[in-house]
């Protein structure tokens, strides 16, 4: 019996332990993103105040998420709607050309198949950054330089691997009898993809949207260079313009950071149980 | 619709010789919008890329004429390369090997059970699904001499005298840039290690528990070993993620002039977008291509993607 109470205290206290040390976890990660949810309501003068203050002292600023869309620094509802235009339209570019490779690659050979799984996995490695002076020179070439369509395709392209990877995997967890039973009542393979595949396969599509969504949401590098002109710059390109200035409107890029944030933390948290799925398959990056 | 008839006969065919094998040019309807964009955006630029290097560029991007290996030689002998190339070594293996060791504490910690595991679980993949840029902003700011919040509270805690300008000389600035960049690897890397911990059997740590082993033990010949393939997935693809890192540098480091805070990466952005030398650019970008692909090859190598498909 006694054994029995020492041995439950012990694991109460492992609990309590590893609780206390969650929380810290939590704060440590966290503390970044309340620093600027903090500092986007406050008043200029306080975030450049010397020395600063924790807490806005003359109450939370909520006006700056209205005023901030108007700064001398960068046309910000321009750069919020680059930034949903090339994530939306890459993301559905993505969808539209991984999910038919993801689906065949994982149910049929072919020659040519390896090659083709190959160059996925070379590009899965790749990032804009890596070819932005070749991406440069060819939209300049292109004529596309400085326009949304070449960060479509590029954000595109650079994301298609995982896509084509992670869609795969799930595609190969279908088992082949249904699709066989499907074509012996005389289903074609886009019918078979379409009403068979699809419907389980789904939380995989949901995954890999997401993910290329987020990561297209994101870009730097690629759009740093090839959109110049400052109302077709995304948002994570435009917000740099801020930094570095004598007197920076901080509260405005941590309130325009807070918008550009807060969707897409909620959309990774909803496939977090199925990163870690993804990532045992080697898929995510 | 022209996919329906075939596919059927194929489906009979197929069953016939036992196996779902397909012509290439039947595979291109499914595969060719993929191959396409991966040949347009990703393999042109880079043979486009290689063949710049051989270039004369004029600041405008009209191709002048050869320069043979011109550009490289400038590049090797320009005296700021050995200081980028040590900045970017550093950079890579204090950022990737820091994060490593964290993450694999964190995910064990993240692997045990406790009351609000999943609220950590989340608090952990913000710094993923987050902005690099705007995160790197907030450790900008808040490490600012003078109204910087974190360099205050440094001070408030007896840590320094007064606030101490971070981001204002180079070896400083880096430093904080690799706090930022393993701050911003670690939930990535955690969650790899956190799926490798979850794959590992049971039955073998309790095997090893059987055999008396201690925890100590237990981690180091039981649990690491297993750890094998998850720990080379999270290792490349950070060293490959952190050797092109852009924005934290770019962000921590863009207000020091001269190039003693840069690395390959921020370098040739730099002389691609300051400078406007496109063929010098494209020289050195072949450079650091060429070491990304070796790393790649070490991937393919080691974790074996391949042999899944």
């Amino acid at each position: 019996m006694t054994f029995l109470v020492t041995e439950d205290r012990a694991a109460k206290k492992t609990v309590i332990g590893r609780m206390v040390v969650g929380f810290a976890v939590v704060i440590i990660f966290l503390i970044p993103y309340g620093t600027m949810l903090i500092g986007s309501l406050k008043t200029q003068s306080e975030i450049l105040a010397i020395p600063p203050k924790y807490l806005p002292q003359d109450g939370a600023q909520f006006s700056n998420y209205i005023t901030m869309w108007d700064t001398p620094e960068t046309p910000v509802p321009y750069n919020l709607i680059s930034t949903i235009v090339i994530a939306v339209f890459a993301t559905l570019l993505v969808l539209l050309v991984a999910t038919p490779a993801a689906y065949y690659t994982a149910r049929f050979k072919f020659p040519g198949k390896m090659v083709f799984m190959f160059l996925v996995i070379v590009t899965q490695m790749l990032q804009p950054a890596v070819l932005t002076a070749g991406l440069f020179k060819q939209m300049l070439a292109w004529n596309l330089n400085d326009t949304w369509l070449a960060m479509i395709l590029i954000n595109a392209a650079f994301n298609l691997a995982f896509a084509v990877w992670i869609m795969h995997s799930f595609f190969a967890g279908v088992p082949r009898s249904i699709d066989e039973a499907a074509q012996i009542d005389g289903a074609g393979k886009l019918r078979v993809l379409f009403t068979i595949n699809l419907p389980l396969v789904w939380p995989g599509i949901v995954t890999a949207v997401i993910f290329t969504f987020v990561s297209c949401w994101n870009e730097f590098a690629a759009s740093l260079v090839i959109l110049s002109t400052a109302e077709n710059q995304p948002l994570s390109v435009a917000l740099t313009k801020f930094v570095g200035q004598y007197s920076t409107a901080w509260q405005y890029v941590f309130g325009v950071s807070i918008v550009a944030i807060v969707p897409v933390i909620v959309l990774f948290a909803l496939i977090e149980k199925r990163l870690i799925g993804g990532l045992a398959a080697g898929a995510v990056k | 619709m022209s996919s329906v008839l075939p596919a059927t006969n194929r489906a009979r065919r197929t069953r016939r010789r036992g196996t779902d094998s397909q012509t290439f040019l039947s595979s291109l309807p499914w595969i060719g919008p993929a191959l396409l964009l991966i040949l347009a955006i990703v393999v042109f630029p880079a043979g486009y890329m290689i063949y710049n290097s051989t270039r004369k560029i004029s600041s405008v991007g009209t191709d002048l004429e050869s320069a043979g290996l011109e550009n490289f030689v400038t590049i090797f002998q320009d005296p700021v390369l050995p200081r980028v190339l040590l900045n970017t070594v550093l950079w890579v293996v204090s950022v990737v090997v820091i994060t490593v060791l964290l993450s694999l504490v964190l995910a064990q910690f993240l692997n045990k059970p406790f009351p609000g595991r999943t609220i950590v679980r989340m608090a952990v993949i913000v710094p993923w699904a987050a902005s690099v840029v705007m995160t790197t902003t907030v450790f900008y700011y808040g490490l600012d001499p003078n109204y910087g919040i974190f360099n205050h509270f440094f001070v408030q805690l007896g840590l320094m005298d007064e606030g101490y300008g971070w981001t204002k000389n180079a070896v400083p600035a880096i430093a904080v840039s690799v706090v930022v960049a393993i701050f911003v690897s670690i939930p990535f890397t955690t969650y790899t290690l956190l799926a490798g911990l979850q794959a590992i059997p049971q039955e073998t740590l309790e095997a090893a528990r059987v055999d008396g082993a201690g925890r100590w033990k237990t981690y180091l010949l039981v649990i690491i070993p297993q750890l094998r393939s998850a720990l080379a997935v999270s290792m490349l693809i950070n060293i490959i993620n952190v050797f092109n890192n852009l924005p934290i540098l770019k962000v921590m480091t863009g207000s020091i002039p001269g190039n003693s805070a840069d690395t390959l990466m921020t370098y040739i952005f730099k002389v691609l977008q300051f400078d406007r030398r496109l063929d010098l650019s494209s020289a050195l970008s072949v450079v650091n291509f060429a070491i990304v692909l070796v790393i790649v090859a070490i991937y393919v190598k080691t974790v074996k993607p391949m042999q899944e498909i």
